[in-house]
């Protein structure tokens, strides 16, 4: 079986995210990227749907600048491909560019399965997976916890509120909308991925695709208004005598 | 609004003999939308032997498409009546819930008919010709407002955008349309599975103690456990805690976990991630530690405190002890 697994760079939240001048984009000079959390969920079910059923799994990405680590680092995990889309992408791509992208890519692909993050925290115009399911006129499913492939059929878990699940079958090649692995996503040491960065080798693909996502962003700003906690300041002692005249206060602590 | 049709609908969604919240809350934002548009307000219930359920929405015009091939959802038949529906009936807006479903759906339905799609919507209007929307991003950290173009636009809608009081009620009417195209569909339900029975209800307990990232290693659970166990409450996470295996599901507060309202919840090393706080933000007492000051979580927190948990779960759960004798 061959998984093709996508993955994205995404700005990392525990960075101050600044607004460049245009007021309509993140300021990029400033912000420090790492691969979609959910990403490297979709290649740990990848790696887990290859060790239990033999086949190969290529990841691929679009060329938005420092997607060369993840890269490594995906194949460091134990994929046997890395794909970079090359191209004038370091300004970022919307999903629909992202999904013509990898279509294109894909076309000229062997694949029974492309996995990928549910969502992503910049999709303004979109989940990437369905859109590509659409380009590649395949089904797919979203909010995928766990894939298990029977011939020609995956059955999938999908997750709803409150803990509930649905199994749905679906034929393949399919797109799937991972949420979570089966399991936490494995560790790649720092010493392997050196290693596969000095003997692998990214391979690069230029296919041509526009699509427009028909969306204008006008301005980014920062949320504003609604609650704002009343910050509690002083020493751990201090703020811990704080709440607990505030849990008194609010009957939570009696006495 | 040349182009643009001036109707709007609601892709209803439901589980378990239940319109879900987002319905309503759908529908309510629907009529806002419509009385500025003039236009209709619309909606669609897909299912089999659900018809009651179509009764329920407050809109001028239910659309109730009945076949056992819809009685649970699955994205390829959905999509395939909602793009015919859609194509028929001409609205310049669509709205779909930012859920599980509503993922699966929108996407599909904005590329099957060449329309922008607007995600992750706190606030949408229309502004002449445009659908603009205010989107929430990047964790919820930035807001992004952005103008949609096209002969309509898909929506999808945040829980929590607009009130479900509003969308409730009766239709102006309920209309059956036959469901075609559903000949070899590529994705089929099979069966829906019940999380596993919990030892510990966190929807039933009056304190949530509830752990995050921050707490970087599974060893540091028993000082969050702790203080749970002092204020006489229980101890739940957020998604990456429950996604480690560090903590049962059954333990999860967010979108895909429970939904709580506890008289006390302390959040501890959690930023707040949009999809957290759609579980937890009508909490009695919110209380957040976290030492990013432009953490979320401070939004929607009554009390916050910027600093690092280590320093002050131990020395607080010390003195609830004391405080309670």
């Amino acid at each position: 079986m061959n998984i093709v697994v996508t993955v994205k760079q995404v700005p990392d939240l525990v960075e101050d995210l600044e607004i460049d001048q245009s007021g309509k984009a993140l300021d990029r000079d400033w912000l420090k990227f790492k691969i979609n959390e959910f990403d490297e969920h979709a290649l740990e079910e990848a790696l887990l749907l290859k060790e239990a059923h033999g086949g190969t799994v290529t990841v691929l990405a679009v060329d938005t600048g420092e997607v060369d680590e993840t890269l490594y680092t995906a194949l460091a995990k134990g994929a046997d491909r890395a794909v970079k889309i090359v191209g004038d992408f370091a300004a970022g791509v919307t999903s629909h560019q992202a999904a013509a992208l990898f279509a294109a890519a894909l076309k000229e692909m062997d694949y029974d399965l492309v996995l990928t993050g549910v969502q992503a925290v910049d999709d303004l115009d979109g989940q990437v997976g369905p859109l590509l399911a659409a380009a590649l006129r395949v089904p797919h499913v979203s909010v995928v916890t766990g894939v298990d492939v029977d011939g020609r059929v995956a059955t999938v878990r999908k997750e709803y509120a409150g803990g509930v699940m649905a199994e749905i079958e679906v034929d393949l090649p399919a797109v799937l909308g991972i949420q979570a692995a089966k399991q936490p996503p494995r560790y790649a040491p720092v010493s392997r991925v050196r290693q596969v960065m000095r003997t692998a080798r990214i391979e690069e693909v230029e296919p041509s695709a526009a699509a427009d996502a028909g969306v204008e962003v006008r301005r980014l700003f920062k949320p504003e208004g609604g609650r704002q906690a009343e910050i509690i300041e002083g020493s751990p002692e201090e703020v811990a005598d704080r709440l607990v005249a505030l849990f008194r206060e609010k009957g939570i602590l009696k006495g | 609004m040349s182009g643009m049709g001036r109707d709007v609908l609601v892709i209803a969604e439901h589980l378990q003999g239940k319109l879900a919240d987002i319905s309503f809350e759908m529908a309510a934002k629907a009529r806002e939308l419509a009385a500025a548009s003039g236009g209709r307000t619309l909606a669609v219930v897909l299912g089999h032997g659900a018809r009651a359920l179509a009764e329920q929405l407050n809109v001028d015009a239910v659309y109730y498409v009945d076949h056992p091939v819809l009685a649970q959802f699955a994205p390829d038949p959905y999509n395939r009546v909602l793009a015919d529906l859609v194509r028929e009936k001409q609205p310049g807006v669509v709205l779909v819930g930012n859920t599980s479903m509503g993922m699966d759906v929108a996407p599909a339905l904005a590329a099957a008919l060449g329309w922008p799609l607007l995600a992750y919507c706190r606030d949408v209007r229309w502004e002449g010709d445009a659908v603009v929307g205010t989107s929430q991003l990047y964790g919820g950290k930035v807001m992004a407002e952005a103008a949609a173009s096209g002969a309509g636009a898909v929506v999808t809608v945040l829980a929590g955008s607009a009130p479900a009081d509003a969308g409730r009620g009766a239709p102006g009417s309920v209309e059956d349309v036959a469901a075609a195209g559903l000949d070899g569909v590529r994705t089929r339900f099979k069966a829906l599975i019940e999380p596993e029975a919990a030892d510990v209800d966190i929807t039933k307990e009056a304190v949530l103690v509830s752990i995050g990232r921050g707490i970087q290693s599974q060893d540091n659970l028993e000082m969050a456990a702790e203080l749970a166990d002092a204020l006489g409450g229980a101890l739940s996470a957020s998604r990456p805690i429950i996604d480690n295996g560090w903590l049962p599901k059954s333990r999860q507060v967010g979108k895909s976990g429970q939904t709580v309202k506890p008289k006390l919840y302390l959040a501890a090393g959690i930023s707040g991630a949009p999809e957290h706080l759609e579980g937890m933000r009508d909490a009695e007492l919110i209380v957040a530690i976290n030492t990013d000051p432009k953490a979320p979580i401070f939004g929607v927190a009554h009390y916050g405190v910027v600093g690092d948990l280590f320093d002050i779960l131990p020395v607080l759960t010390e003195k609830v002890r004391e405080a309670a004798g």
